[in-house]
């Protein structure tokens, strides 16, 4: 069994889910190959060949791969399987990041097989456990595809090592450019806290928040913390803070250390996003609210006076 | 131009689910059950281009059970124009799904396809990209902002770090995340009108589409229950808790 790994990256750093997928691939068994896609990714790739357990990176270094575009990645991937007449792998994987479940359903779809999507654990080499209806159940599913796709939450799985392999790197030539899609921009967040999938200690502010500005007492709670800084679905909405920060069923898993919930009740869609952190901390001037129902440690005050105390004591 | 939008029947977003005694699955009996809301924005966004004349027509369309007509009047009464369902009593793969969907597309020849961005129910996350796979249309995943211009639609996305825009060519595959729009309600007059609105019931073999599956669901369990720990009365004695006890400081 061979089994292909595609790298999370954004075209300069290798991203920490890469190696969660890899400890999913571990798993599963056999050797690890692992397929870096973009343009000017050399630094992605040396990053690749270091991680432990990979026998081999494939490069495929083209404008056509720039931004990840699905419909030219997903028939590169779709062709190194059916390499061989279709024995090149035995298993696709990538993280569930909007990459991943971006490009994988269209390979799994090219390639004629069911996907199984965001497996938290691995039974055997063709049965995986994925969470449904917002992580209120727990479904095992088995796979007879002769090549099983995969997308994998990172939260499911501890990461291999970054560093300690020495993997062969190996270009690929072949460039699929399929012209029905083009890159036209993207606004990203920037901010020098850890990202939130990665942060052993997260953040997050609800409705309760009341607006934007007050984020700011989670931001500066969090910086002496390093922490990141997630919200719900109702503070996104909202309008308080962007989409990259929402904690959700539809929006980011973390499964931190420490999550500190800050004004937030504790919808069902989000708990699906934040229930498997180690350490749950609530505060809520709500007694009633169901986040106390998850919470290890609940404190029933105003978050404008407990935060900055909160600050003050750590 | 002609819009497809495609909608799913699920249970409600407000229903707690609770897996059945047997483990072979969800309890849905005598529960609520809606559009996916994902679905619903779908729909909100094709009545939109209509209402700015870059839509001519939509049409709605469905895979699932009979009682999946109901959610597609619904879809009616909030502007659709016609309707599809594709009727399946099975529990169908995305794979299966997005073939029947291919079925219609090639049937229909819309210049859109609109599809929310995942079920509330399995969570999948897949069809509108394997339509796009299975129709080589370019594809506009977790959409925020779409904007037809000539033959090319722009697509805002909503990526883990921000925004995206991608320029797709027509006919493209659309899928949408929850900043997309604000669906309406539907108004009683439209929820009459929409009685009146031709429904087209189609069969998987009639669109000589196979739904085998290569996926097999074995059981599905409860997950771990998380147990309610202990209410604090101070912030002193959280932090005590948390350097002491759950040593996570």
């Amino acid at each position: 069994m061979t089994i292909l790994v595609i790298a999370e990256h954004d075209g300069k750093a290798l991203a920490p889910a890469t190696l969660n997928t890899v400890a999913a691939a571990a798993k599963i068994g056999g050797d690890i190959h692992v397929l870096v896609a973009g343009q000017g990714i050399g630094a992605v790739a040396e990053a690749a060949a270091k991680i432990a357990g990979v026998a081999k990176v494939l490069v495929a270094d083209n404008a056509a791969y720039a931004h990840q575009l699905p419909e030219n990645v997903a028939p590169l991937v779709a062709a190194l399987v059916q390499v061989g007449g279709g024995a090149g792998y035995s298993h696709i994987l990538a993280a569930a990041t909007s990459n991943g479940k971006n490009i994988l359903p269209r390979v799994a779809a090219q390639l004629d097989v069911d996907q199984i999507s965001e497996i938290v654990s691995v039974i055997s080499a063709d049965t995986f456990t994925r969470p449904i209806y917002a992580g209120n159940a727990i479904a095992t599913v088995q796979s007879t595809a002769p090549v099983k796709v995969i997308t994998v939450r990172a939260t499911g799985f501890d990461p291999v090592a970054a560093e300690g392999g020495s993997a062969a790197v190996e270009a690929i030539a072949a460039v699929h450019d399929a012209g029905t899609s083009s890159f036209v921009g993207e606004e990203l967040a920037k901010s020098d806290r850890p990202e939130l999938t990665a942060a052993k200690i997260v953040v997050s502010g609800g409705r309760g928040m009341q607006n934007g500005d007050n984020f700011k007492h989670l931001y500066s709670l969090a910086d002496k913390l390093g922490a990141g800084v997630g919200a719900s679905r109702a503070a996104v909405d909202a309008g308080f803070v962007p989409n990259d920060m929402q904690v959700g069923q539809t929006g980011k898993i973390v499964a931190p250390q420490l999550y500190i919930a800050v004004g937030i009740s504790g919808a069902i869609q989000h708990l699906a996003g934040m229930k498997d952190s180690k350490v749950i901390v609530a505060i809520n001037k709500d007694e009633e609210a169901p986040i106390f129902q998850v919470a290890d440690y609940g404190l029933v005050a105003d978050l404008f006076e407990a935060v900055p105390e909160l600050e003050r004591a750590i | 131009m002609k819009v497809l939008a495609c909608i799913k029947r699920v249970v409600d977003y407000n229903v707690k689910v609770r897996v059945k005694a047997d483990n072979s699955g969800v309890d849905l009996a005598n529960v609520k059950m809606s559009i996916n809301p994902f679905c619903e924005i779908a729909v909100e966004e094709a009545v939109r281009l209509k209402e700015k004349g870059v839509a001519t027509e939509i049409v709605v369309v469905s895979i699932g059970p009979t009682t999946a007509q109901e959610q597609l009047r619904t879809a009616l009464a909030l502007g659709a124009d016609r309707a599809i369902l594709v009727e399946s009593a099975e529990d169908l793969t995305s794979l299966a799904v997005a073939k029947l969907l291919k079925a219609v597309v090639d049937k229909e020849q819309p210049q859109l396809v609109i599809l929310g961005k995942q079920a509330i129910d399995s969570d999948n996350n897949q069809t509108g990209q394997m339509l796009a796979a299975l129709t080589g249309f370019g594809q506009g995943t977790f959409a925020s902002k779409v904007e037809v211009a000539g033959d090319k639609v722009a697509v805002t996305r909503e990526v883990d770090g921000g925004a995206q825009t991608v320029s797709l060519s027509l006919p493209a595959i659309i899928t949408t995340d929850l900043r997309l729009n604000e669906p309406r309600y539907a108004s009683l007059p439209n929820i009459m009108k929409a009685k009146k609105k031709p429904l087209e019931v189609l069969t998987p073999d009639a669109l000589g589409v196979s739904t085998a599956s290569t996926n097999k669901t074995l059981k599905v369990e409860a997950p771990a229950a998380r147990s309610a720990g202990i209410k604090v009365k101070s912030v002193a004695e959280l932090v005590e808790k948390l350097k002491n006890e759950a040593k996570v400081l």
